[in-house]
């Protein structure tokens, strides 16, 4: 099967931490993640996985008859955003929960773990 | 109905309810689809549970059934499956019908399915009620009024958490050894759930109730011969065979409630004591020590009453220490007090409830009963009429409500306690 991954962070704190932070300790903040796409790719569970850009920067988009509504910001705008994801292939949910618990953004934040309905 | 009659027909249901809950073990570690193994084999069991009783039970009861099915049901199944397109697991469901007709054996693969009903994924309210209808079979009219819950909503809830078993792809496996202890405990605590909701209906006068006492020690026999080297599977077992035992002694002919003190032991089942006890020592040669084990304990030495006439509080005092140690419980925080009244007198023990201090205890009827009880002994009248003036309010069964009732009147006439005998309902179950 495979699960996506959707982990779920607090912007403001984000970008409250990011500004200060020095090139030493951004690099400090990503390596958990290298090692952690490493070990999926080893084990041959990587399918995807990307680190999302600030909310902010989001657009929303729907049709009112065949005009085009453009909204900007998120579609709920809540204090957690959809910060990243994963793709990963599992055997079952037990092995999904298992790489979720891995994963450095369970460490802080929690990560949803949701199956991907497959099309036939 | 003769008594010879009831009891064929109840060895024919059980029959029935042990190879259905096999077959749809078997379909669903395949499939993954519960709700489609069920549907299957509906027809199947409905004609054994009308067959057998009459026919008695056949020689090969899972291969009647899958006989059944295939004649009813794999046709049915395949045109189903035909009209909902990419529903491959329907196929699978079919191929492995054929594949367990060829079968001299069928795999028994219950304890995953009860792994998969206690999955940390499903909603833990909705484990015990999975398990009464995957393994046992029973429709969800009757899971919903054993759990005092509207049948549609019941019947809702199943079906959501069949679903979920399928689409979030929650394993039928059990677990490595490193993870067992904790999600056997699951197991064990729906297994428990049911138990409780059957053994709260002490007078076995709302019969879907009573049922529920007796398919929890059902699913615990089967849980405990599944893992017979798993001391806290034997020791749940072993608990609620010890609670079961006492069952006819817990009210009076009129109905009347009688704490266990005051129970007559010649009421007890002593072979259901005696099977207990046999548990118990098999589990207690085991490593480790988990809380159904010592709640087990407990009971062994309620029970060794019938033998010894008395009660040992001294060891009383010491288990429950143990359990409220192990589990943090507020319930075995006051039945440790309730032994310490019996080993150091009223006062010390009214202390000791004092001194618990979880503020969930105020809406927990045996806490008021056991301080209106010390109080009562202390000869502090206003203390315990106030105290068991809760304890009436918060009751929600008649009976122990009547002897709260008759307590508080005596104390109103002023005869002298000398005997507590604080209302505990010996499951140490929180929030009952």
């Amino acid at each position: 099967m495979q699960y996506m991954l959707l982990i779920h962070v607090d912007e403001a704190a984000m970008a409250a931490a990011a500004p200060t932070a020095s090139p030493d300790k951004a690099y400090a903040m990503a390596e958990p993640f290298m090692a952690y796409n490493e070990a999926l790719k080893k084990a041959g569970a990587w399918v995807a996985g990307d680190r999302l850009a600030p909310s902010s920067s989001t657009t929303r988009v729907r049709m009112m008859g065949d005009r085009t509504e453009v909204l900007d910001g998120p579609f709920a705008d809540t204090k957690e955003q959809l910060g990243g994801y994963y793709i990963i292939e599992a055997q079952d949910l037990d092995a999904a929960i298992q790489w979720a618990a891995r994963c450095p953004a369970a460490q802080n934040r929690a990560v949803e773990v949701r199956p991907i309905w497959k099309a036939q | 109905m003769t008594a010879d009659a009831d009891s064929a027909r109840a060895a024919a249901e059980a029959a029935a309810r042990q190879s259905y809950g096999k077959l749809v073990a078997f379909l669903a570690a395949r499939t993954r689809d519960v709700a489609g193994a069920e549907d299957a084999l509906a027809d199947a069991f409905a004609a054994a549970l009308e067959h057998w009783p009459r026919d008695g039970v056949p020689d090969r009861p899972e291969a009647w059934l899958l006989a059944v099915a295939r004649r009813r049901g794999i046709d049915a199944v395949r045109r189903r499956l035909t009209r909902e397109a990419g529903q491959d697991h329907l196929a699978l469901i079919a191929e492995e019908l054929e594949a367990g007709m060829a079968e001299q054996e069928i795999p028994d693969e219950r304890l995953r399915l009860l792994f998969a009903c206690a999955h940390p994924a499903i909603d833990p309210a909705m484990r015990a009620p999975l398990m009464l209808q995957t393994i046992l079979g029973f429709d969800a009219a009757a899971i919903a009024s054993a759990f005092l819950v509207a049948p549609a909503t019941m019947a809702q809830r199943l079906v959501r958490a069949k679903a979920r078993i399928r689409q979030a792809g929650i394993p039928f496996r059990i677990p490595e050894r490193q993870e067992l202890a904790g999600r056997l405990d699951a197991v064990l605590e729906a297994i428990y759930a049911a138990f409780a909701e059957g053994w709260l209906d002490a007078a076995g006068t709302e019969t879907r109730r009573r049922n529920l006492a007796s398919e929890g020690l059902w699913l615990g026999r089967l849980t405990a011969s599944l893992l017979p080297s798993e001391p806290e599977a034997l020791g749940l077992l072993s608990l609620m065979l010890f609670a079961e035992a006492r069952r006819a002694a817990r009210r009076g002919p009129d109905g009347a409630y009688v704490p266990l003190a005051a129970q007559d032991t010649e009421l007890w089942d002593h072979a259901m004591i005696d099977e207990a006890e046999r548990l118990l020592v098999v589990a207690s040669a085991m490593e480790g020590l988990g809380r159904y084990r010592l709640e087990a304990a407990i009971q062994a030495v309620h029970s060794a009453r019938r033998t010894t006439g008395g009660t040992d509080w001294p060891a009383l005092a010491t288990l429950y220490e143990a359990l409220l140690k192990l589990t943090g419980s507020p319930v075995a925080a006051i039945n440790r007090a309730v032994a310490v009244a019996r080993l150091d007198g009223p006062r010390a023990g009214l202390d000791a409830l004092e001194a618990i201090g979880d503020e969930r205890l105020a809406d927990y009827q045996p806490f008021w009963a056991a301080c209106a009880d010390l109080a009562a002994q202390l000869g502090d009248r206003e203390q315990a009429t106030a105290a068991y003036d809760r304890a009436i309010g918060l009751e929600r069964d008649e009976a122990v409500r009547r002897f709260l009732l008759a307590e508080r009147e005596a104390l109103d006439r002023g005869s002298g306690k000398t005997n507590g005998q604080a209302v505990n309902r010996s499951t140490s179950r929180g929030g009952r």
